[in-house]
């Protein structure tokens, strides 16, 4: 037990899960494939993929965010232009390298176009390996979006069927659905202590503890979630006198692990964010009683209860009002948008969210970052500067 | 992405004007007059987009269509697009996005003047046909802001391997079906007739027919056409609110036999500075044109006698020439199918195929890559592309770097060094086959 283990109850599990966010060559999925022969490992880009499909399967879901600021991308940059963001390039880099080698696919979801492309390019670079885009429905009626979505969820389970994946029977899809269910609960709790006690759990540290998902299976997940839990409740933490605030935008290319740092350190408690939204991607529970036919579960539960996120079409509803109720649930004085340069649903979206906070008063500032990031003292001033503007006035004039 | 050049402005266009030129020019000051009379003769205008569009059901359905993306091309054309970009960014709009989107929010902000000088029309509706690009669906998210009107989406699959399955047309018409058509009836206060939908259905085949002849002439030498620079205004009728009308069946009948002359003369393209001179170079270009620049743009080409010979820009709106007709037996199958096969709901291994199939087909001599900042739909992945053809083909790519209205990024200079660099390498690369 180190000396920080004995002061932080927390600082153990915190570190396994720092320890996993850092691991580029991604041992842990190596060491589960030896544990599971036969089993695919399955990389998925952001943002929302059915994982206990996958998982039903004998699959273990690997989220991919590119490669963070641990990685010189050098080969990833000549298959991009410059004005495109950093996360396709930062995968083909990790693909190049080899670090990739342990998945047996990919599945590409269909966030915006540059996603869609990559999916594109894997085809053409690496045939023999199994790639399958998610073409996620933008009609949200079940029996036409929910029709099609059904189809597509057999169509990607058919291709992993032909690699060597196990059928799934919806006895074992409702079980992986009732992991699911479980692990997300835990995470619920845990956002709920980060809004109650932002300074029992700080937002960085329920970024690293949601991130370990990337590679764990949900019940393996939820038991470092359980255990991170729990040590926080013992927890010596004494509050801040810090503005609450929501981050929005940064739901695909993950903000460096400094930038969320340095946000806080600018006197913000970050009490909701989109940071790994694919694990908070349902509202609520997925259907998992046994009248129900668990595919049809896992695609009501996408159609009904997807959050509103830039890459989802808002039909009826009035753009921000999802933002909006996010603020007032989380008692929030201001929002933050960060996202990543050249990311087209983000700072598409960006206009209509702050007009809509400006409808309501809601202070509101936005800055840009990569991936790979390193310098923040720029954003420190100006969270810094947001934060005592809403300190002191309640805007961010 | 999109699209063709329906311009209005006669310093824009090539030296000599074909009479099928002419004839364009008239349907489309027509159409713009219609718009303009449309609320005092409670017309109906529908706002869409170029790809995936159902002109022929929007003409059913008695209303008038407006396509955002080709006022933003005449933005850029007239050079208004650099004003209204930058009034859009003052508003918020980030610099990294499709200057598409900026330009047309800035024009609305400036009060929505169209490229004949008059008040565009506010939409009854929005037609989402979200077909190959993501943007589509925030810019119709933010004019939705804006005009407070009702939208309809019509979400089209990926085509991801190059095969439509029956899932993917069974999702389409389903959402014709249920959703998009009664939202179009309710808006147009009409049922809609499917007899006239299918009779322009079949007019639509007619000219889709006559425009493929037209791509395939240019397997000539010289090839009576330029793909790309000429191509834009070929595809001007089809692309936009003419398919499926008598104008256009005529407008490419017209251009058919002018092209067929041109054939029989053995004479090249039209330019910006009259008839082509020799043809040294036969090119295909792969990704959109920039408009800002639009005529140094194609000068930089004909003077160097490069005549393209195939663009997939020009397969934007509808990607006709691997066969695929509008059909009106089927008449919403054909609509689905229509959109599934725009060039940009394409995954890049079929896109690429396409290319390659053009280098062959039209015996080009390189193909040329213009990436354009704005829009990832067409550019992320193109470096990929431009390995895999020169691998596939041995034919040299070439690669160049702009934006489509945004004249900050069309640096001149640097282009045409590019190009011209090309062109030598190309030039070489000949003088070495036949030594
Ligand atoms: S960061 Fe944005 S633009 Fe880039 S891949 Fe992700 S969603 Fe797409
Ligand atoms: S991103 Fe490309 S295809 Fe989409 S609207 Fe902009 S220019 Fe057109």
């Amino acid at each position: 037990m180190t000396d920080s283990t004995a002061s932080d109850p927390a600082a153990e599990v915190l570190a396994r899960c720092l320890a996993l966010y850092e691991d580029m060559s991604f041992s842990r999925v190596r060491r589960w494939k030896e544990a599971h022969p036969g089993g695919l490992a399955i990389g998925a880009l952001p943002i929302y993929v059915p994982r206990p499909l996958l998982e039903a399967m004998g699959c273990l879901p690997v989220s991919i965010f590119g490669g963070g600021d641990q990685l010189d991308v050098i080969r990833g940059d000549s298959y991009f232009q410059s004005y495109i963001c950093r996360i396709p390039r930062s995968t083909l880099e990790l693909a190049m390298g080899g670090q990739l080698d342990v998945l047996d696919g990919m599945l590409f979801p269909s966030i915006c176009d540059v996603i869609r492309n990559l999916g594109g390019i894997w085809n053409m670079l690496f045939p023999e390996r199994f790639t399958a885009y998610v073409d996620l429905p933008q009609n949200f009626d079940r029996d036409i979006g929910g029709r099609f979505y059904t189809g597509e969820l057999r169509r990607i389970a058919a291709g992993l069927v032909g690699r060597g994946a196990k059928p799934p029977s919806d006895e074992e899809l409702r079980a992986a659905i009732r992991r699911e269910n479980s692990r997300r609960r835990v995470l619920s709790e845990l956002s709920a202590l980060r809004r109650r006690e932002p300074w029992r759990l700080r937002a960085s540290e329920a970024y690293l503890a949601a991130r370990a998902g990337s590679v764990l299976e949900a019940q393996e997940h939820e038991a470092w979630l359980r255990e991170l839990l729990a040590a926080l409740e013992r927890r010596e933490a004494r509050a801040y006198d810090n503005v609450r605030v929501v981050v929005r935008g940064a739901f695909c290319e993950q903000p460096p692990l400094g930038l969320i740092r340095t946000l806080e350190a600018a006197g913000c408690d970050i009490v909701d964010d989109d940071f790994q939204l694919g694990l908070h991607f349902i509202e609520g529970d997925i259907e998992e009683d046994s009248s129900i036919d668990p595919w049809t579960a896992l695609s009501n539960a996408y159609l009904d209860r997807g959050v509103a996120t830039s890459s989802r079409y808002i039909g009826e509803a009035t753009k921000g009002d999802a933002l909006i109720e996010s603020v007032r649930a989380a008692a929030a004085e201001g929002v933050i948008f960060a996202a990543a340069s050249f990311c087209d649903p983000a700072l598409l979206d960006q206009p209509m969210l702050e007009a809509a906070l400006d409808r309501q008063g809601i202070p509101h500032t936005s800055l840009k970052y990569a991936e790979n990031s390193g310098q923040f003292q720029v954003i420190r001033e100006q969270a810094g500067a947001f934060s005592d503007a809403v300190k002191l006035w309640g805007s961010a004039a | 992405m999109s699209n063709p050049a329906m311009t209005q402005s006669a310093q824009l266009e090539p030296a000599e004007k074909d009479q099928s030129q002419i004839e364009q020019k008239r349907m489309i000051a027509d159409h713009f007059e219609r718009l303009a009379r449309a609320k005092a003769e409670g017309k109906k205008v529908v706002y869409t987009f170029v790809p995936g569009n159902l002109t022929e059901l929007i003409g059913a359905l008695d209303m008038l269509a407006v396509l955002p993306e080709i006022n933003a091309l005449q933005s850029g054309m007239r050079k208004k697009s650099a004003g209204y970009i930058a009034e859009a960014e003052k508003a918020g709009h980030s610099e990294d996005v499709c200057t598409y989107v900026k330009c047309d929010i800035g024009m609305l902000k400036s009060g929505n003047i169209g490229p004949t000088g008059t008040k565009l029309p506010e939409p009854d509706l929005l037609l989402l046909s979200y077909t190959g690009c993501f943007t589509f669906m925030k810019w119709f998210e933010l004019l939705r802001e804006e005009y407070k009107c009702p939208v309809v989406m019509l979400h089209v699959p990926y085509q991801t391997d190059g095969e439509i399955t029956p899932e993917m047309r069974e999702y389409i018409v389903r959402q014709l079906k249920d959703v998009v058509i009664p939202a179009m009836e309710q808006v147009a206060g009409k049922k809609l007739d499917m007899r006239e939908l299918s009779r322009r259905l079949q007019l639509s085949h007619r000219a889709e027919d006559d425009l493929v002849a037209v791509w395939e002439s240019a397997r000539h030498r010289p090839s009576p056409i330029d793909g790309y620079f000429g191509g834009v205004y070929y595809v001007g009728p089809i692309f936009s609110a003419f398919r499926g009308t008598e104008d256009a069946v005529r407008y490419y009948q017209m251009l058919r036999a002018e092209v067929d002359e041109r054939v029989r003369r053995k004479e090249g393209p039209m330019t910006p500075d009259g008839p082509a001179g020799e043809e040294r170079f036969r090119l295909v270009v792969e990704g959109p044109p920039n408009w800002t620049s639009f005529l140094d743009f194609w000068r930089m080409f004909s003077r160097e006698g490069a005549t393209v010979v195939a663009s997939t820009y020009t397969r934007v709106g509808g990607l006709y020439d691997k066969g695929f007709r509008h059909s009106p037996d089927e008449p919403l199958e054909s609509l689905a199918d229509y959109c599934l096969g725009c060039y940009t709901n394409l995954g890049l291994p079929t896109r690429t195929a396409l290319l390659e199939d053009y280098i062959r087909r039209y015996e080009a001599d390189g193909f040329l890559i213009n990436s354009v900042k704005s829009c990832n739909s067409f550019s992320a992945g193109q470096l990929v592309m431009l390995r895999e053809l020169e691998k596939r083909t041995g034919v040299p790519g070439g690669f160049i770097e702009s934006d489509l209205v945004d004249p900050r990024y069309f640096g001149k200079a640097n282009i045409e060094n590019r190009l011209q660099s090309y062109l030598q390498m190309l030039e070489a690369r000949r003088g070495r086959a036949s030594a």
